[in-house]
């Protein structure tokens, strides 16, 4: 299934930095998350658009991670010759990550 | 037992004015805030103020003022906003006009300035240790401002002002001063600071958190379908002395407030949720609590916080070249193929000249996040070709435009509906200076 099945997520930019929140509908879902969307399968899933590592923090009781994502000093948003130059769309790109069911 | 209710009016500088009148009617207001300055928006309004001494506050400050003024004035709602932009002592007196004009008697109307740094920091006076490599050189600085926190704010509510506009202030400290106002609280009891800064954090983007930015239509059990959004409400909360707050919104406005869209804006723009920098306090996230108490409310507790960081963030807004873009399109059978073909005489005819960085997309394909995460779109019946490159110059950026309109004549059969622009870019650098080299001031006027 999509991420987009158990979670939502929100995106925002600071500087050449974006963050992505994502929230699991059901926080019982949250150890899913947790275990399958680690920081390096969020860095492997956007290496076209972004460099370095992500840093990723946990919120357990809200149900919630927090990405924090680095992009190119070229994106920044003042900068950026991309279409979505402050990259508000990419936390829907996050939904769009495979996820494997836990029993 | 006292709370205190504030109302967020807009979320940024173009936002919609609608639904800061129907708080300003029905949500029984302390206090109505707007925050009206992103990132860049200051040096906008420097360039606006460099043409025009009177000039460089927010565009719909009179608009706005219009529209609520009469309203809080009667029933004694005080506001707070960071309309003041690059220029807060030029937007009290605007506002003092138009209160005057509209029969607005005996209302204080403050001007917090002093965030203002670019003078100390250029001539060498004060120095700005940059945050991420070498600051621009001076020459190409536009504007620098420190975040103020909530010090100035109290100054001018202490001395009675009805109305209070801003420079650059941190964002949650538009909300922040008036709930230690309210209920005297110790600018140094970091976990009311930090609860308080929560609330201005969920406030600040206003419909932000009451269903804007959240809707995904046809989702299971409805559950991110946002109901009237075309006639969206923004939130308030009603704040206790402990901190503690219920966010809500007037009964028959558009979209929804639950702990679902509270919880993406607890953590919107947000790094490390424990360690959210800001000027009156190291606040803390982590323990945040989300609560359903009603339909539309939702009690927020738990914000702690740390003592206030040492230096002041500042925002240096720089001349950083020029964009140029152009777009055309090409339709029905062999699209692709003529699209790429416009790419390739795009990218031969502008790449090796004068441009620093240039990009060409092609829309209805892969225009948004790549070949990559793109990968299994049908080929499209049409296709629009982007072209934009970043030059020092107006004139090589204009080239830009230039090259994708000849494409009519000199380009793929079928080329149609060229458009272009140009613009300056003003980029932002961030760095640090020493709390004590900025001095906040208040000016207050009355009508």
């Amino acid at each position: 299934m999509l991420l987009h099945d158990i979670a939502h997520a929100r995106t925002g930019d600071k500087g050449n930095l974006v963050t992505i929140s994502l929230i699991a509908y059901r926080v019982e879902d949250f150890t899913l998350l947790e275990r399958q969307v680690t920081a390096e399968r969020v860095a492997a899933h956007f290496r076209e658009l972004i460099e370095g590592p992500v840093e990723r923090y946990a919120l357990p009781h809200l149900g919630a991670l927090n990405f924090v994502l680095r992009r190119p000093v070229a994106n920044t948003v003042t900068r950026s010759l991309l279409l979505d130059a402050h990259g508000k769309c990419l936390g829907s790109a996050l939904l769009a990550m495979e996820v494997e069911t836990e029993g | 037992m006292k709370t205190v209710r504030i109302g967020a009016g807009a979320g940024y500088s173009g936002d919609r004015i609608e639904p800061a009148v129907e708080l300003a009617e029905k949500g029984a207001l302390d206090y109505l805030v707007f925050e009206c300055l992103a990132e860049r928006t200051i040096a906008l309004a420097q360039k606006a103020r460099l043409r025009d001494p009177a000039a460089g506050y927010d565009p719909l400050l009179e608009e706005r003022m219009e529209a609520v003024l009469p309203l809080c004035a009667r029933s004694g709602i005080r506001i707070v906003s960071n309309m003041g932009a690059a220029n807060p002592a030029a937007a009290a007196e605007k506002t003092l006009e138009i209160a005057r004009r509209m029969g607005l008697g005996g209302l204080r109307i403050a001007a917090v300035s002093g965030d203002d740094v670019i003078e100390p920091l250029r001539s060498g006076v004060v120095a700005a240790q940059s945050l991420e490599g070498a600051l621009p050189p001076g020459d190409r600085w536009l504007s620098a401002n420190a975040y103020l926190g909530v010090a100035p704010i109290l100054d001018a509510l202490r001395a009675g002002a009805n109305v209070i506009l801003t420079g650059r202030v941190a964002d949650p400290a538009l909300f922040l001063a008036p709930l230690i106002h309210e209920f005297g609280w110790s600018v140094d009891d970091w976990n009311l600071m930090g609860q308080g800064t929560v609330v201005g954090h969920l406030l600040e983007c206003a419909g932000q958190l009451t269903g804007g930015y959240f809707a995904d239509p046809g989702s299971k059990d409805g559950r991110k379908d946002v109901p009237g959004l075309a006639h969206l409400g923004f939130p308030l909360a009603e704040v206790s002395a402990d901190g503690s707050a219920v966010l809500s919104k007037v009964e028959g406005s558009g979209g929804l407030l639950n702990r679902a869209t509270c919880t993406e804006q607890l953590l919107y723009e947000i790094q490390d949720p424990a360690a959210y920098y800001t000027p009156d306090v190291l606040a803390d996230f982590s323990h945040v609590a989300i609560e359903e108490v009603g339909r539309d409310r939702v009690r927020v507790t738990g914000g702690r916080g740390r003592v206030r960081p040492a230096a002041l963030k500042v925002s240096i807004g720089y001349h950083d070249g020029f964009l140029g873009e152009g777009q055309i399109s090409y339709a029905g059978p062999n699209a692709l193929a003529r699209a790429e073909l416009a790419r390739d005489i795009l990218a031969e005819r502008l790449g090796g000249g004068s441009f620093a960085e240039l990009r060409f997309d092609l829309i209805g394909l892969n225009s948004i996040h790549g070949a990559l995460l793109s990968r299994d779109a049908p080929v499209p019946y049409e296709i629009r070709v982007r072209a934009a490159g970043r030059a020092d110059s107006h004139r090589a950026a204009a080239l830009v435009v230039r090259e994708v309109e000849a494409l009519y004549t000199n380009g793929p059969a079928g080329g149609g509906g060229a458009s272009g622009s140009t613009k300056e870019v003003i980029a932002i650098a961030s760095a640090l200076v020493p709390r004590e080299c900025v001095s906040p001031r208040v000016e207050i006027l009355e009508s």
